[in-house]
């Protein structure tokens, strides 16, 4: 089993923590009796995920370079509310209200300002050489203390009808022809990609992968990004929403039309968009091979030119920009922004970040691990909820289950610590 | 000073260099020389200023006085990337490698090939670091590992290569022998000759004579921050060498080459 995965080229953390998240799925569907692995329960996954598994793509980056940034609740909160106030109060002076543009600006508003937060941390790191862990641990309490300060504590409500969509709601899926079209996509680069690198490699005469292994591997890929949609697909909206749907189309309404498929809710596309755009970020491009150089050896990477002071306060910008787009989606899914908004949000995000295999000791991580170890937290947290557990006991349990990730993380990592053995 | 170079111009000189840390006077007055295809030992105890000396020359500190001089011209080293503009490459004794990355990720480091697009192009860059690697070490299979994977002599060859990949005229290794065993300790033997043929002038840094003694052709011994002397190795022995790092005496056929620092240095040891 273990040759099979390495003549595969499978990150083994990657299959144990696929492992672990399948039992918690099973186990939850066992003790419910069915109600956890169902398109219903798995669409609101998959939405419950998102703002905490966007922000974990940043802090991959921010953990690889040594660093923590324990803000990122408390920006999300100042964001949110800011966000709120751009669309509600501000932009409805200038655009009608609910005007196609109304979202979109609120968004780059977010996103300018949350690089600027993000960039002051940065420089107050990297150039002033405060711990990260202070400036954040400051920033925790400043931004939090700034998100009352934007409304003097006001919940800001109703947000923009186009923003809102961001959050998934209703009618914030992309319904099942499109959701396919995403899947025909997704196959597509798969298929590309692998094609692509074996004749790079080929090219080079470098060593490749028996022609098995790669059809193997773009199999259960596909086959993922299939499953993933057929579940989607197969959740659909309740009766009466979907006779309003149709009502406003002008369509009569019949019992095989009424099953309107909810397909991929848009928080899920915007995880999707963030963690490709930033694998590429941190695989294929000077930006990311730094980022985890800087990681591995601070003092080589000084050596080898790389201006580490800078590289610094643009790793935390991105979380800054990241935590906009986190801000957007739990603001949209409320569709209210209160300033308690991502509270507690900074740990949920190391601990999917931890869970997801990268090393706080820097210079170690995949944005796919931290994904996944976002989906293990929410997937516990749901799944307790769903069994009626008390929420005492769910800090309990999900307090532990980290601590034991990053153990067995470390017992597993002495002893298959080479990686070619 | 070597008769074996007279008449070539030496790839490098440092003249007359001064550097001094809060009133201590790390480096006083010490002029060295490196000849192309020549082999070059600093040698002296800890706090003999040779490390402080050889950081003047890539660029990590800069002198209260003195010249450096490249080729003939004077070099004005004030960063690493200066050193490295005027070929200079070192190899620090920690070897200065990001543990996390593989060879090729490496010897790339900062200065990276990239597509039109601008993306890495991690290919070419693999292609050519088999090339040089190859050429090091034909042994070398490891390329997909991260260094930390790689044994003492296998990083060494990296950290080589890396300078070898950006044309490096002038090698400053800084104890390349120390924490390696005696097969890769020969191993970075070999490397260093093959280097020499190719008409690279080689500084190594050492505190252990037995280290650099059979791979150099001279060698500076210091103490105090002042030179002791410059010998050929072939003229001396051990036991001479010992004596100038020890005592910072020359022995007695070679006094008429001794440096400032020798006659100075005798009076107060003893």
């Amino acid at each position: 089993m273990t040759k099979i995965l390495a003549k595969m080229e499978v990150d083994r953390r990657l299959v144990g923590l696929a492992a672990v998240l399948l039992i918690i799925w099973i186990g939850f569907d066992l003790a419910s009796g069915g109600r956890f692995i169902t398109p219903r329960n798995i669409f609101n996954l998959s939405v419950q995920t998102a703002s905490v598994a966007v922000m974990a793509c940043g802090m991959v980056l921010i953990i690889v370079t040594r660093h923590i940034d324990l803000s990122v609740g408390s920006i999300l909160g100042v964001l949110a509310m800011i966000m709120g106030v751009v669309q509600t109060d501000i932009l409805p002076q200038f655009l009608a209200y609910n005007h196609p543009m109304t979202w979109i600006i609120t968004l780059l508003v977010g996103i300018v300002i949350g690089a600027l937060i993000g960039g002051i941390q940065g420089v107050a790191v990297g150039y002033l050489g405060v711990p990260a862990f202070i400036v954040t641990l400051g920033g925790l309490l400043v931004w939090r203390g700034a998100a009352w300060w934007v409304t003097q504590g006001r919940t800001v409500a109703p947000l923009d009808a186009n923003f809102i969509l961001l959050g998934g709601g209703i009618n914030g899926t992309i319904g099942a022809t499109w959701s396919w079209i995403v899947a025909a996509i997704a196959i597509a680069a798969i298929i590309y990609a692998a094609i692509k690198d074996r004749r790079r490699r080929l090219s080079f005469e470098f060593p490749v992968k028996p022609i098995w292994a790669e059809y193997t591997n773009a199999i259960i890929k596909a086959g993922l990004v299939l499953a993933a949609v057929l579940t989607l697909n197969a959740y659909y909206l309740p009766t009466r929403a979907a006779e309003k749907v149709l009502a406003q189309r002008g369509i009569p309404a019949t019992p095989e039309n009424l099953e309107i498929s909810h397909g991929i809710a848009i928080p899920l596309l915007i995880v999707a968009l963030v963690a490709i755009v930033l694998t590429i970020a941190a695989k294929r491009t000077r930006f990311g091979r730094y980022v985890f150089a800087i990681g591995g050896n601070p003092q080589a990477a000084e050596l080898a030119g790389i201006n580490v002071k800078r590289m610094t306060v643009a790793v935390f910008a991105l979380m800054g920009v990241l935590c906009a787009i986190s801000a957007a989606i739990s603001s949209a899914r409320l569709q209210s922004a209160g300033n308690d908004l991502g509270t507690l949000d900074e740990l949920r995000v190391i601990a999917a970040v931890v869970i997801g295999g990268t090393s706080l000791a820097g210079g170690l991580g995949t944005i796919y691990g931290a994904l996944i170890g976002a989906l293990v937290m929410q997937s516990l947290q749901s799944g307790m909820a769903l069994l009626g557990v008390d929420t005492s006991l769910q800090s309990i349990v999900i307090g532990l289950v980290l601590v034991l990730a990053v153990f067995s993380d470390k017992y597993f990592h002495r002893r298959y610590s080479d990686p070619t053995a | 000073m070597s008769d074996r170079n007279a008449g070539t111009q030496p790839l490098v000189e440092m003249r007359d260099i001064h550097i001094s840390f809060g009133g201590v006077k790390a480096v006083d007055g010490v002029s060295i020389d490196l000849y192309p295809g020549e082999v070059v030992g600093v040698l002296g105890h800890n706090g003999a200023g040779k490390s402080t000396l050889i950081k003047v020359l890539s660029g990590a500190y800069t002198p209260e006085s003195g010249q450096i001089i490249v080729d003939g011209r004077e070099a004005k080293i004030e960063n690493a990337r200066a050193a490295r503009d005027n070929k200079i490459e070192t190899i620090y004794q920690n070897l200065a490698l990001a543990d996390n990355l593989d060879a090729a990720q490496n010897l790339f480091l900062g200065r990276e090939i990239v597509t039109k697009a601008g993306f890495l192009d991690d290919g070419a860059m693999e292609h050519k670091a088999r090339e040089v690697l190859h050429r090091l070490n034909p042994n070398f299979k490891k390329f997909n590992s991260p260094v930390s994977a790689l044994s003492g002599g296998q990083r060494q060859a990296v950290a080589i290569a890396r300078a070898l990949l950006f044309e490096a005229r002038i090698l400053i290794m800084d104890e390349p022998c120390a924490a390696l065993g005696v097969q890769e300790t020969r191993m970075v033997g070999e490397l260093i000759d093959q280097l020499k043929k190719d008409g690279l002038g080689i500084l190594l840094i050492s505190h252990d004579l037995h280290d650099v003694f059979d791979l150099s052709d001279r060698l500076h011994v210091m103490k105090n921050g002042k030179l002791v002397g410059t010998v050929r190795t072939e003229d001396v022995t051990h036991d001479d060498v010992l004596g100038m790092i020890i005592l910072g005496k020359m022995p007695e056929h070679l006094l008429h080459l001794a440096g400032p620092g020798a006659t100075n240095l005798s009076t107060h040891v003893s």
